[in-house]
């Protein structure tokens, strides 16, 4: 098999064994990077001569060991010490940090070699990549179609081979929904797990950031390193971190999977409905208990999330003002001409309308209705979570209403983008683990299901989708991309 | 003026907290450094940093609350302030809304002998701005800096009910919550350096009228005094326009230290929606009864305590006790001093008058001095032994003072030494009755002038320094002697 086909488990042993040596590994990478990026454009920086130099002091050292010398990308919302740092905005076009995110900065230190920073919808405001001031990436899969979003250059870089795992961050569904665009596996750990020190925020009750792999046990390798409470980061949560690999036995007997009514209702695709069903039939045939359950609220939470992640973010980009770094019209006479213009020609149209959604939810007469009930609701559905976890390990859903749409098919209207939002925003609104995994094809995409669990519980997650894996073939397909 | 008005003012008022390291970062608070040393990407509020709350600051401001009487709630949360201002790098000031750490309390002022307790509505942390420094001034200069030292720095802002009735009583209060922070080691309340500042709530109203007149805040108040003149001129300025039929603007007003009025900010249509909502990078904040309880147990000395102590131990008047207790360092001095030398009064006295009119007339704390008290006990133990008179002792402190010089040292090095001793005095009187036979013959004749005549003449012949006590004693015992 190729290199780019590999996971990081077998191209872990291949630099163990001294088959490849971590700067050829590094090379192969950035040859097949030159070769596609023409078509997918799924970065946005590529950090070849820093990687190449990494790649060889790695191994000077000559240990492998963990992620030594496993080439990563990173979604360009994660701050890279003396890289480019842009959350595809070009309020940060030129915008170098002088720090690294926690979550990057331990993979570096366990050796893994970054390659490049990932393209996103500006500000992870979006559902289709296509929100980035710079690029849109296409989907590997299709390149008519798009990779979801906003982490969508991460999802695309990995289902292509361009990097063997990434890097992202899901407010509403940012990692799920593109994972399941493109194919591979996607993970929103418990709100907490993970750090988001040096993480561009977006709606910092939300954010949480994840990993984007080709299988489970890649996922649960990246986890390992990247999750536990970091002190810089005061809502990272001081609680253990299992060894994830731990979970992958296989073994679902008795598990007790609910499934969503709600889930599988309004404008979700009728063959993703059957897909996903197939999925559960398939747990149930290896052991499982499935069962149907309602999450009563569910249809309350993307209104919430449309009220509570703009509030926050209308004073998360505040700080974008012009004054210290960034963009700054330097035509402006006076001090609100530098704000309004900086911002009005450095900001998008979905963040700008994302602002002003927000500081109106927030403003003077209209936070109680809007804000604090906003609150309420998400409450409400965190109830709708803990009565199902009474009685259930774990719930099983579509990850997405629908397979990858085509490029520029909804930029026009922004209620209709933010509905792919709808299966994976309730799991942010309670700050829930959420997972989703290559279930099938429709129509030659891939689709994702989305496997929920108890707070802190990723080792479910684990468990239930690595059976799966091994009792399945999809998150063998790959893409063709008619590139060698 | 027709009616008769009654003034009522409410005091908020900004206490630095005595930290090291800022509210949410590690840098320096230190005072007086070069512009942007003391800051990093937190403080200057760069893409995905993150605060960590200060556990020093809630300690401090625990402290404050017990001090002044408060209850301190279980749970205290932080909330962000939204405003845009060059000086506040995220464009939001972490404060606290509606859960601040401390609730009601109170404080006792007196005022023309009577003593009366002003309630105090809440105290609550939050982080101070940067400071813009422009040239010249702001309306004209072509360009304004930046400086971030301060940004992050600890506050607390203590707000009292409006429950003063008199410039007189506003300032009483501010000395007393100053002396209260001074002595809880809260705050180093230096006005000058800004780590104490007040903005006054002022209104009049008939008397007799039970509801408020509209008020107006008053900013920039850098001094008791300014504080006590602003409400002044504008309780006159409000009762003036009301009497010429014009309505009070509730309004933010700023006073002119140069022109000695308050000048029109912006009113109240202006004022600025801060969109308080919780700050979601801090989780909210459990403060334990036991915590409370050590804090508590800990509490060093406040005034009331000390002004108790020094009339009852020490047998000092009230005046001068609670003149003593405005400062923890005059009561530490006064401790010191009386820790050898007896008479209480005699060291109050020195310290209120010669004491006193130095430091004032330098401009110094008297943390500021270059003696120590036990260099005012040895001048008061010289006086008492009669090696220098009381006229000598007040040249001797002023020199101390300017010079820092031990007392004996300057009493030598001037000359100035009391001459008590007898045979050199002798010779000395003895010469001026030779020198003046009429005198001797008029004093033999019972003029009793002639008695003064000598001692003065002994007196200026020994430059002074001739002990007047033992003077007149040998005088009289000559003149009487037969051989005169």
């Amino acid at each position: 098999m190729e290199l780019h086909q590999l996971t990081i488990h077998e191209l872990h042993d291949k630099l163990a064994d001294r088959e490849i040596s971590a700067e050829e590994l590094a090379s192969s990478f950035f040859s097949r990077i030159n070769a596609l990026e023409p078509k997918l454009r799924a970065f946005l920086t590529i950090t070849e001569e820093k990687a190449l130099k990494q790649a060889r002091e790695v191994d000077k050292a000559g240990k492998y060991e963990g992620l030594t010398g496993i080439p990563f990308g990173l979604k360009d919302i994660f701050c890279t010490r003396g890289v480019r740092t842009t959350c595809a905005s070009k309020i940060l076009e030129n915008f170098v940090p002088t720090y690294d995110s926690t979550a990057g900065r331990r993979l570096e230190e366990q050796g893994g070699i970054l390659l490049g920073k990932l393209n996103m919808d500006e500000f992870a405001m979006g559902s289709s990549t296509e929100q980035s001031a710079f690029q849109s990436t296409c989907n590997p899969w299709d390149l008519e179609r798009v990779p979801g979003g906003s982490s969508g250059g991460s999802a695309a870089a990995v289902a292509a081979g361009e990097v063997p795992f990434a890097l992202g961050t899901d407010t509403g569904g940012s990692i799920r929904q593109p994972a399941s665009y493109c194919g591979v596996v996607g993970l929103k750990p418990t709100y907490g797990r993970v750090s988001r020190w040096g993480v561009i925020a977006f709606a910092s009750s939300l954010d949480q950031v994840g990993v984007f792999s080709r299988d489970i046990r890649d996922c649960a390798l990246v986890l390992n390193i990247i999750a536990g409470k970091d002190p810089l980061d005061s809502t990272s949560v001081n609680l253990e971190v299992p060894d994830y690999t731990s979970f992958l036995d296989g073994e679902v007997r008795g598990m007790k999977i609910a499934y969503p009514r709600e889930y599988f209702q309004q404008g979700v695709d009728e063959q993703i409905k059957t897909t996903v069903m197939q999925a559960l039939r398939k747990f149930e045939a290896m052991g499982a208990i499935i069962d149907e359950v309602s999450l009563p609220h569910s249809e309350y939470a993307l209104p919430a999330y449309y009220l509570v992640a703009p509030a926050e973010a209308s004073a998360n980009l505040a700080r974008f003002d012009g004054v210290r770094y960034g963009l700054r019209d330097f035509e402006a006479q006076n001090v609100v001409d530098m704000y309004s213009q900086s911002r009005s020609q450095g900001f998008g149209n979905e963040v700008k309308r994302r602002i002003m959604l927000g500081t109106y939810a927030l403003s003077s007469g209209y936070y109680d209705a809007y804000y604090l009930k906003a609150l309420k609701v998400r409450r409400l559905i965190a109830n709708d979570f803990d009565k199902v976890f009474a009685d259930f390990d774990l719930i099983v859903s579509p990850t997405a209403p629908t397979p990858a749409f085509k490029l520029g098919e909804q930029t026009g209207d922004p209620l209709t983008l933010y509905m792919n939002d709808i299966l994976t925003v309730p799991v942010n609104m309670a700050g829930l683990p959420g997972m989703s995994l290559p279930c099938g094809l429709v129509n030659g995409l891939p689709v994702g299901m989305q496997l929920i669990g108890k707070a802190f519980d990723e080792g479910t997650l684990f468990k239930a989708a690595y059976a799966f894996e091994q009792n399945t073939d999809y998150h063998k397909m790959r893409p063709v991309l008619g590139v060698k | 003026m027709g009616k008769e008005f009654e003034i009522v003012i409410g005091l908020e008022v900004h206490a630095e907290l005595k930290t090291a390291t800022k509210a949410f970062c590690s840098c320096s608070t230190a005072f007086g450094a070069e512009p942007n040393t003391q800051v990093c990407p937190v403080c200057s509020g760069f893409p995905g940093m993150l605060p960590v709350l200060n556990k020093k600051m809630v300690e401090l401001a625990i402290r404050t609350g017990i001090a002044l009487n408060s209850e301190i709630p279980e749970i205290c949360k932080f909330d962000r302030k939204n405003y845009f201002y060059p000086d506040l790098p995220k464009a939001y000031q972490i404060s606290q809304f509606d859960l601040p750490v401390c609730k009601g309390g109170y404080l006792d002022i007196e005022v023309d002998g009577q003593t009366k307790r002003i309630g105090i509505t809440r105290a609550h942390m939050e982080e101070d701005a940067g400071k813009l420094v422009h040239q010249g001034d702001i309306t004209t200069t072509p360009f304004s800096l930046v400086d971030l030292n301060r940004s992050g720095v600890p506050l607390l802002e203590i707000v009292s009910e409006p429950d003063m009735r008199s410039a007189q009583e506003a300032r009483a209060y501010m000395e007393k919550l100053r002396s209260i922070l001074l002595f809880a080691g809260v705050s180093d309340c230096k006005m000058q350096e800004g780590s104490l500042r007040c903005d006054a709530n002022v209104s009049v109203r008939p008397v007799g009228q039970m509801e408020f007149g509209t008020r107006t805040e008053t900013k920039n108040l850098n001094s008791f005094r300014s504080l006590e003149k602003s409400i002044e001129y504008e309780a006159r300025r409000q009762m003036e326009a009301i009497e010429d039929g014009e309505e009070i603007v509730q309004e933010t007003r700023t006073w002119d230290e140069e022109k000695q009025v308050t000048r029109s900010m912006r009113s109240k249509e202006e004022a600025h929606d801060y969109r308080y909502f919780p700050e979601p990078d801090l989780p909210p904040l459990k403060i334990s009864r036991e915590w409370v309880n050590t804090i508590a147990a800990q509490m060093p000395e406040l005034p009331e305590q000390a002004r108790r102590r020094l009339v009852e131990e020490y047998g000092l008047p009230e005046y001068d006790a609670a003149i003593i207790t405005l400062n923890p360092d005059y009561l530490n001095f006064f401790d010191q001093c009386i820790s050898s030398y007896k008479d209480a009064k005699l060291v109050s006295n020195w310290m209120m008058s010669e004491l006193n009119r130095l430091l004032n007339q330098n401009n110094m704390e008297i943390g500021e001095c270059r003696f120590k008290p036990a260099d005012l006990v040895k001048i008061l133990q010289l006086i008492d032994d009669g090696s220098i008179s009381g006229k000598m002792a007040k040249t001797v402190f002023e020199e101390m003072f300017n010079s820092g010089q031990a007392p004996e040292l300057i009493i030598k090095e001037k000359g100035m030494a009391q001459i008590s001793d007898e045979s050199t005095l002798i010779n000395l009187i003895d010469g001026i009755i030779q020198d003046n036979p009429k005198v001797l013959e008029d004093y033999k004749n019972g003029k009793e002038k002639a008695f003064g005549f000598f001692v003065g003449q002994i007196m200026k012949a020994s430059k002074g320094q001739a002990n007047p006590g033992v003077v007149n004693k040998l005088l009289k015992e000559r003149l009487s002697s037969s051989e005169m």
